[in-house]
């Protein structure tokens, strides 16, 4: 099969803008879910609110548009009530991390079976170009029009310390190893993070001179290095890419069952 | 009723009839005095195989019940006022989603963190306006731990048919009273299953289409059917639109599909209505105290009746005005500024007719509160 099995024709063409990176997100995600030669009835999307999390209309499996910030909430309760399921969750980096923070750190601590990509393009793009909480300091936003003082999230390091038991990074210039990423990320067993820097050149680019789509793909492939890379240390500045946890922990559906096996022999 | 016979807490009688009617999920958070409901539920439900789970915050508990009952389980949960408010944007999803699902409410005082361990009626409005928009919502409640069985098995069975989620708005009396319960055997109150499809897989599945009863055949997910659901206008395949035609059908479908149905979902005790002057119409823990004023008054020859109300909304507009036709005075008795006081003098032909008898101290409203009420009303004095 090729990737157009996976998407639904009929919600096309998807509204992103021109060299929005969410489309090379989910390219890279269906042909990591045809790798994986995953049954189409087997996967739920489920998206929060904003640019990226329309992302869930546009591929033909189960698919559960919330409301802002809920989406990890929301694919909690599909998981636990019909643990089969592989759930993926694609949300921005507002929807994950501003108003969905708590979910976030409380399904990494929980060690639910859940993918949650975060496609971080450092802005608010769906209501125009407000500063989010990975923005990061100097930005210039539409809320930030002197320029951003709220310091940002290092996704990686929250998740690791939130107790997310797979945690990644890349970007949409390293399709390739995003790609492979996705794949251990939805195989792996727990709470996995996929932090994904995907540009957005219509808000995020253009108020801070970052210039096209293409220039914005050429920062991520200068000022990435894989994880350890030894450049880090002469430039902090570089933001390393890779797997940054990959650990085993008891799964919570998993743990549950015990629970019901206890319950059950005590009544 | 023949049955098990329980001496039980309001909201353990709550958790008994959600097990009877078929509850395999739960999501909530703990808070006073709505707590004994998910204790009680961290212990029965796996006992059945079902889960519970205690989520971070009211807003994850209400999104987890969501996508709990999309994969074909019933589900609820349980707050209080602060987490209710919590809820009000998820539970616009359910309405707009067409998600069953049922909400406890075990109201304390309010506004903001008020009254936690008194009692309070207060969230009256809140249930039917809390979520933005235009929409229609269930609300029912009871008196009585009999009752409250009941009427619980009746808001899964509404959840199911109307495709919504209903709201069971308790109050702490009766959450935290203890008195009898029979437990019904089972299949003696019958229960509503969901409408499932009977489209065979790959067949095109529209999830948002109606049959001609107006009920919409649901097919769980993860099943065989694939389809989008959206907190979005939507079409027949769940597909996102602005379309105003679109938008102006799905609305009326959502408020008429319970509107249409209010003959159905009006629930209501009546005591010594017939030949009534005086007409008191209460609920919740207040009935109680309206009930002993009606039998008390009538031993001593006073025309008084009692409308109890278990389906505050929608509001039973044409049950009160058939009711109070021929009273002289209407008290309305409960424990807030005077909630349901304005749906029934909107019902009736003569406002002026109404009065209310209220307690908002966070103390149970005894008979004498009520009584001394109808004496001024009556001109005896106090
Ligand atoms: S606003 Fe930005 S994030 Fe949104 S679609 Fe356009 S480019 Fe992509």
């Amino acid at each position: 099969m090729g990737v157009k099995d996976y998407i639904r024709a009929r919600f096309f063409p998807h509204i992103w803008c021109p060299g929005c990176g969410h489309g090379i997100v989910l390219n890279s995600l269906l042909t990591a879910i045809e790798k994986l030669g995953l049954s189409k009835n087997d996967i739920v999307f489920v998206s929060g609110i904003g640019c990226s999390s329309r992302i869930s209309g546009y591929v033909d499996f189960h698919t559960l548009h919330t409301i802002h910030g809920r989406a990890v909430a929301f694919a909690t309760g599909v998981k636990m009530s019909r643990p089969g399921l592989n759930i993926i969750v694609p949300m921005g980096d507002g929807d994950a991390l501003a108003i969905g923070g708590n979910h976030f750190i409380h399904a990494a601590r929980r060690n639910l079976d859940l993918t949650a990509i975060v496609m971080n393009n450092r802005i608010y793009g769906m209501t125009g170009g407000q500063f989010s909480p990975l923005s990061g300091y100097g930005v210039k936003a539409t809320t930030a029009p002197y320029y951003n003082i709220d310091h940002g999230f290092d996704i990686a390091e929250l998740s690791v310390a939130a107790g997310a038991t797979f945690v990644a990074r890349s970007t949409t210039y390293h399709v390739k190893q995003l790609t492979n990423i996705f794949c251990k990320a939805i195989l792996h067993k727990g709470f996995s993070v996929v932090e994904v820097l995907s540009q957005c050149p219509t808000y995020f680019g253009r108020k801070n001179n970052a210039g096209s789509a293409v220039d914005m793909m050429e920062f991520y492939k200068n000022n990435t290095i894989p994880k350890g890379s030894k450049a880090k240390d002469e430039n902090p500045d570089l933001i390393e890419r890779g797997i940054f946890v990959q650990k085993k922990l008891p799964e919570y559906c998993e743990e549950y069952d015990k629970i019901i096996k206890i319950a059950k022999n005590r009544s | 009723m023949k049955g098990k016979i329980k001496f039980v807490q309001g909201n353990e009688a709550c958790v008994e009839a959600a097990m009877y009617a078929g509850l395999d999920f739960f999501a909530g958070y703990p808070i006073t005095p709505s707590t004994e409901i998910a204790e009680h539920l961290s212990y029965r439900l796996p006992q059945q195989g079902g889960k519970f789970l205690q989520m971070e915050d009211e807003i994850a508990s209400m999104c987890a019940i969501i996508g709990a009952s999309l994969t074909g389980h019933k589900v609820m949960t349980a707050t209080s006022g602060p987490g209710f408010s919590l809820m009000q944007e998820a539970l616009g999803y359910a309405v707009m989603a067409e998600i069953p699902a049922v909400i406890v409410n075990v109201q304390r005082g309010g506004p903001s963190t008020g009254n936690p361990t008194h009692v309070s009626q207060g969230d009256v409005n809140q249930a039917r306006w809390g979520t933005h928009g235009d929409h229609a919502i269930i609300t029912l409640t009871a008196s009585s731990h009999q009752d409250l069985f009941g009427i619980t098995v009746d808001a899964f069975n509404m959840a199911e048919t109307y495709r919504t989620p209903v709201i069971l708005l308790l109050d702490e009396v009766i959450g935290h009273m203890r008195e009898k319960l029979v437990v019904p055997e089972d299949g003696e109150i019958p229960l509503v299953k969901r409408l499932r499809t009977s489209l065979k897989e790959g067949v095109d599945y529209h999830p948002y289409f109606p049959r001609e009863d107006g009920r919409i055949p649901m097919s769980d997910f993860g099943g065989v059917h694939r389809y989008n659901v959206t907190g979005l206008y939507h079409d027949m395949w769940g597909f996102p639109s602005d379309n105003p035609r679109l938008v102006h059908d799905l609305i009326r479908h959502l408020v008429d599909k319970i509107q249409n149905d209010r003959h159905v979902i009006t629930r209501c005790n009546k005591y010594h209505l017939d030949d009534a002057r005086t007409i008191l119409i209460a609920y919740g823990s207040a009935a109680r105290s309206a009930h002993h004023v009606v039998e008390t008054s009538r031993r001593e020859g006073q025309r008084v009746g009692l409308l109890e109300l278990k389906t505050l909304w929608p509001f039973p507009h044409g049950l009160v005005r058939e009711k109070c036709a021929k009273a002289r005075t209407i008290i309305v008795v409960e424990m807030n500024m005077g909630q349901v006081l304005a749906g029934v003098k909107q019902a009736v032909d003569n406002p002026e007719s109404v009065f209310l008898a209220n307690r908002i101290d966070g103390v149970l409203i005894k008979p004498v509160d009520i009584t001394g009420i109808m004496r001024i009303i009556q001109g005896r004095g106090v």
